[in-house]
Parts: structure tokens; sequence; C-alpha cells
């Protein structure tokens, strides 16, 4: 098992499977809210469901309505369990707090494989790889 | 005593050094409600990520993120949840909704949207925010002076806030700017401190740069040239609030920039950058050639982007006169400019020739998306996001030019 520090963005406990992607995510236009499918053209993750999963991506982009998304997300139960950054910015930081979805960011995104199963502490900042 | 527990909670909180006073400390614990408490989340966390070590009070908020057709249900329902106890601590106006609020059948805009929309509103209104519905709130009373610390969304009212009336702001989003509305307050960092305000290039501009389309065209330019970067710009012997407006407005949309110096024209004090840029006129009219695309047949004209001014409304009505359109023709305002042109008897021209007034929206935040081919338009900003955000053409052109276009 290995432990990461990072630092909190939203507080909040998880615990599911990664998926990770080395591009950023539009949570506005690029990820589709009613089944949490990502649609942006060309994304490594095109095609896959966030819905459930721990979410592990280097930042957010795009228009800050993306926050809205996220809350949106969450209220239909499409939203992933966790979001975890290398480094968060404002859109992914506001999305995350309005709603009450665990983020961390400042972690060293290249150990964490897809699939690996993740503890999530939001509150130490702090996660756990099986 | 107290001191001391506040630093220790939001050590444990986030881990790291932002001080809050007792009353910060209160709103965060959620003794002053719920929508205070999440505000302060959100500008913690943002302090936190942008190295923030305090928050400062506002005297002035700006929101964005009005439109339901950017909004959705989502956002709607975040700001119902808000308005339970939110209430404004500072004056707070409002950015452009997705239609006139008043004459949106005229404009074609669907019931369902209107029904949403107008709940969008409820939400802000119950808040305490002032449906303005603008995205030139300096022109309409929310006007803060050179130094005040402000939290303004809208990428356009941001840069001219910034530069031209010398006020301080971060370049908000929606939430966040509303969560200052909500606390009174900013975390400190970014546009806020004097440092990050410094010139970091200078513009040379080598031609004459006149009217509120070659003014978007310089922005375009330079922004696409230098991005972010704040810029000491030289060369502009005069420019009206109009064509400052336009510049902001497109500055911001093709560089991100926050802050712009104009010689002799804005106020704050900079350094003047060693680093050089030269435009010349043959820049300016490439960027004009871009945004006037070929094999288009103009079918919506549109003069208001950024919302028009009294003076540009009376320009309109005087070219107008004992004319008839014979294309949708839209000017998108501010109602209470509209109302000073009620008074002085523009608007009357302006509708007998069969332009239609569109306020408290604009063409960038209308669900309009499909209904036009070809935009004619002043604005360079307007173009933009015709082209980007409504799959449409653009034609850019000088007002004179857009009521001759809008007759033919």
């Amino acid at each position: 098992m290995i432990k990461l520090k990072g630092r909190m963005i939203c507080k909040g406990k998880a615990e599911g499977k990664a998926l990770v992607t080395k591009q950023g995510i539009s949570f506005f236009g690029g990820v589709n809210p009613f089944n949490g499918i990502i649609t942006e053209s060309g994304h490594e993750l095109e095609g896959q469901s966030i819905t459930g999963k721990i979410l592990v991506f280097p930042h957010g982009k795009g228009s800050t309505v993306g926050s809205y998304a996220l809350y949106r997300m969450k209220k239909q139960g499409t939203a992933p369990l966790a979001l975890i950054n290398s480094e968060c910015e404002t859109i992914v930081a506001v999305g995350a707090i309005i709603s009450e979805i665990p983020c961390i960011d400042k972690i060293d995104i290249s150990q964490i494989k897809n699939g690996q199963k993740i503890i999530v502490d939001g509150e130490k900042g702090i996660i756990e790889l099986k | 005593m107290l001191k001391i527990i506040s630093k220790f909670y939001l050590y444990n909180y986030f881990g790291e050094k932002m001080q809050l006073t007792k009353e910060e400390t209160e709103m965060l614990e959620g003794k002053k409600g719920n929508a205070v408490k999440k505000s302060m989340e959100i500008l913690l966390a943002l302090g936190e990520i942008y190295g923030a070590k305090k928050l400062v009070e506002v005297s002035s908020v700006q929101v964005a993120g009005v439109s339901y057709d950017n909004l959705g249900d989502a956002g709607l329902e975040y700001l119902s949840e808000l308005a339970k106890d939110g209430k404004v601590k500072v004056l707070t106006t409002l950015n452009p909704a997705g239609m006139d609020l008043e004459n949106y059948k005229v404009l074609g805009i669907p019931e369902d949207f209107a029904i949403k929309q107008k709940m969008v509103i409820n939400s802000f209104t119950k808040m305490g925010v002032i449906p303005t519905c603008t995205c030139t709130p300096y022109l309409i009373g929310n006007k803060p002076n050179i130094g005040e610390n402000i939290a303004w969304s809208e990428s356009s009212a941001v840069t001219y806030a910034n530069s031209v009336l010398g006020a301080k702001t971060n370049r908000e989003g929606g939430p966040s700017a509303l969560a200052s509305a909500l606390t009174g307050k900013t975390p400190l960092y970014g546009m806020h401190l004097d440092k990050n305000r410094i010139a970091k290039i200078k513009i040379i501009v080598n031609c004459e740069i006149k009217g509120t389309e070659n003014f978007g065209a310089l922005g375009k330019v330079i922004g696409e040239k230098v991005g972010a970067k704040p810029t000491y710009i030289i060369g502009i012997k005069k420019a009206s609030l109009e064509e400052l407006k336009s510049f902001s407005a497109s500055i911001a949309t093709y560089g991100g920039a926050a802050i712009f110096h104009m010689k002799g024209i804005t106020p704050n004090k900079t350094i003047i950058p060693k680093k050089e840029i030269v435009i010349a006129q043959e820049d300016i009219n490439k960027s004009i050639n871009e945004l006037t695309m070929n094999n288009c047949e103009v079918d919506f004209v549109s003069i208001g982007c950024p919302h028009a001014s009294i003076k540009e409304l009376e320009k309109v009505a005087e070219l107008l006169k004992g004319k008839k359109v014979k294309k949708e023709f839209w000017i998108t305002t501010a109602r209470p400019t509209k109302k000073l042109a009620d008074k002085k008897g523009y608007s009357k021209i302006i509708e007998e020739a069969g332009a239609k007034f569109a306020a408290d929206t604009c063409c960038v935040v209308a669900p309009i998306k499909g209904r036009f081919k070809c935009l004619a338009t002043d604005s360079a900003k307007g173009c933009y996001y015709a082209y980007s955000k409504n799959n449409s053409k653009t034609k850019i052109m000088p007002i004179e030019k857009l009521v001759e276009e809008a007759c033919k």
C-alpha cells in the first residue's frame, strides 16, 4: 500500500476505482451530464464513464460553467466519487465545493494506475493506493 | 486567544497559512448560515490555490452566469439553494440573461426557456442582487473608483474596471463572484496586488485607430500576440468610452488579459517594460479581414457588444431615421440605457424603422444557435462568440455600414 499526501480542496471520504488521464477535462461541453460519459472529441477517455470513479486528471479546463455541470452530475447521480488533480484550478475547485465531492490536489498522478483501488481522505489530504 | 483559535482552526482546515478574522471563522463554521458557509469554502479554496494570505473586503460585485442557456437546471438548482438564506452584503449587479425579460416574445424566445430564465432571475433577486442584466455595470450605477477592491465576473467588464476605472478585480467566475457578494470578501491575490498589475510588454501602435470596430480589431491583434500578459500601449491619441469598451472586450476575449495600460488614457501607474511589439496598419487590416468572412450573406445585424451606451443609441437613431430595415436587427443594451433612449425619442425612431431592442440580454448568451448564418456587427468579441458558440459566420464593420447593411 502506498500513501500520497496532497492538499485538501474539498473535504469528504471516498473509496473506489481510479480512472486516470493525463489530459485536462472540461466538465461543460466535454462530459455528458446525463450518463457521465466523456464526449470531447479525441480525448483519451472519450466514450468512458466517470460516474462512480475516483477521477484522476491533471486539471480542469474550459468554461467556468463547468463548476455547475459537476453540481448537476452530483444531483443526478452521475458524478465521480472523488477528484484527484496535480494542480487544481478555479473551475474544478468551485465545482467540487458546491457539489460536495471530495477533492485533493498536489498529487503526483503518474503514480496512480487505471483501475487501481484508491481510498481518498479529503480531510487529511491523503490518498491510499491499494 | 481568539486569534490563536482562528489560526489553529484554519491550520486544521487547510493545512496552510491563510489567516482569518473571528468573523470570517464564524462564517466558515456556518454560524452565519449555509449560503455564507458555502461561499467562504469557495473563497478559501481559491485563496489557497492562488496563494492568498488573507481575505479583503470588496465594495462591488458583478455576477456572471445568468443565462439559463449556460446554467441549465443544475445552475438554477444551486442558485435556489443559496437563495434559501443568502443575502448580498455589497452592491451587486447582474450580467445579461438569456433573453429580454419584457420583450422576449418579439425576439422569438420559447416560453419554456422564458419560465426557467425568470426562475434564475428570481433566485438572484431574492438574494438582493439587482437584476440589471448588463455587461456594462459601469454605465448604469455600479462604477467603482480607482484603487477599490471589487469582485467582478464578465471578462470585458473586468478588463474595463481594472484598466479604465483603476479598480482591482480578478477574472472571477459566476460562483466565486456570488460568493464574494454573499460574504463581502475576496481572497487577496492576483490583480488585487499591485505587483501583478505592472505591464510586461510595451505595445507601440504605429497607425491611427478610430471607431469601435478598429479598437476591437486592435484588441484581437494584441490578445493573440501576448495572451493574458499586462500591456503598456502607446500611440493611441484618444479613445472614447465606447472605443475603450470595445477594446476591453476584445483584448479579454482573444488573449484573456485582465488589465492593460494606455499612455495618456488609463489611470494606473506602471513600470514601462523593455520588451516591445510594434503594431502597424497591416496587422489591423489582417484582423478585420479574419472577422469579415467570405461566402456569407448577412442575415442578422447586431449592435451592442458590450451593451450599447446612450451615445451609441443616439447614433443608431440618427442613422435609422426615416429608413426601414430589411434584416433581423438587434440592439442589445442595458434596460436603464434603453429607458433614457425612450425619453429622448431614440427608441421610437429605432423601433419604427423595424430594428428590435434586446435589453437584459446579448447575442453571446441568448439561445440563438442555428437561427442565423451570418452576423454583421461592430464588435470583435461578438464575432468570436457568433462563430465559436453559435456556428455563425461574421462580418465586422462600423455602425454606419451596419445600418446600411440592415436596410439593404
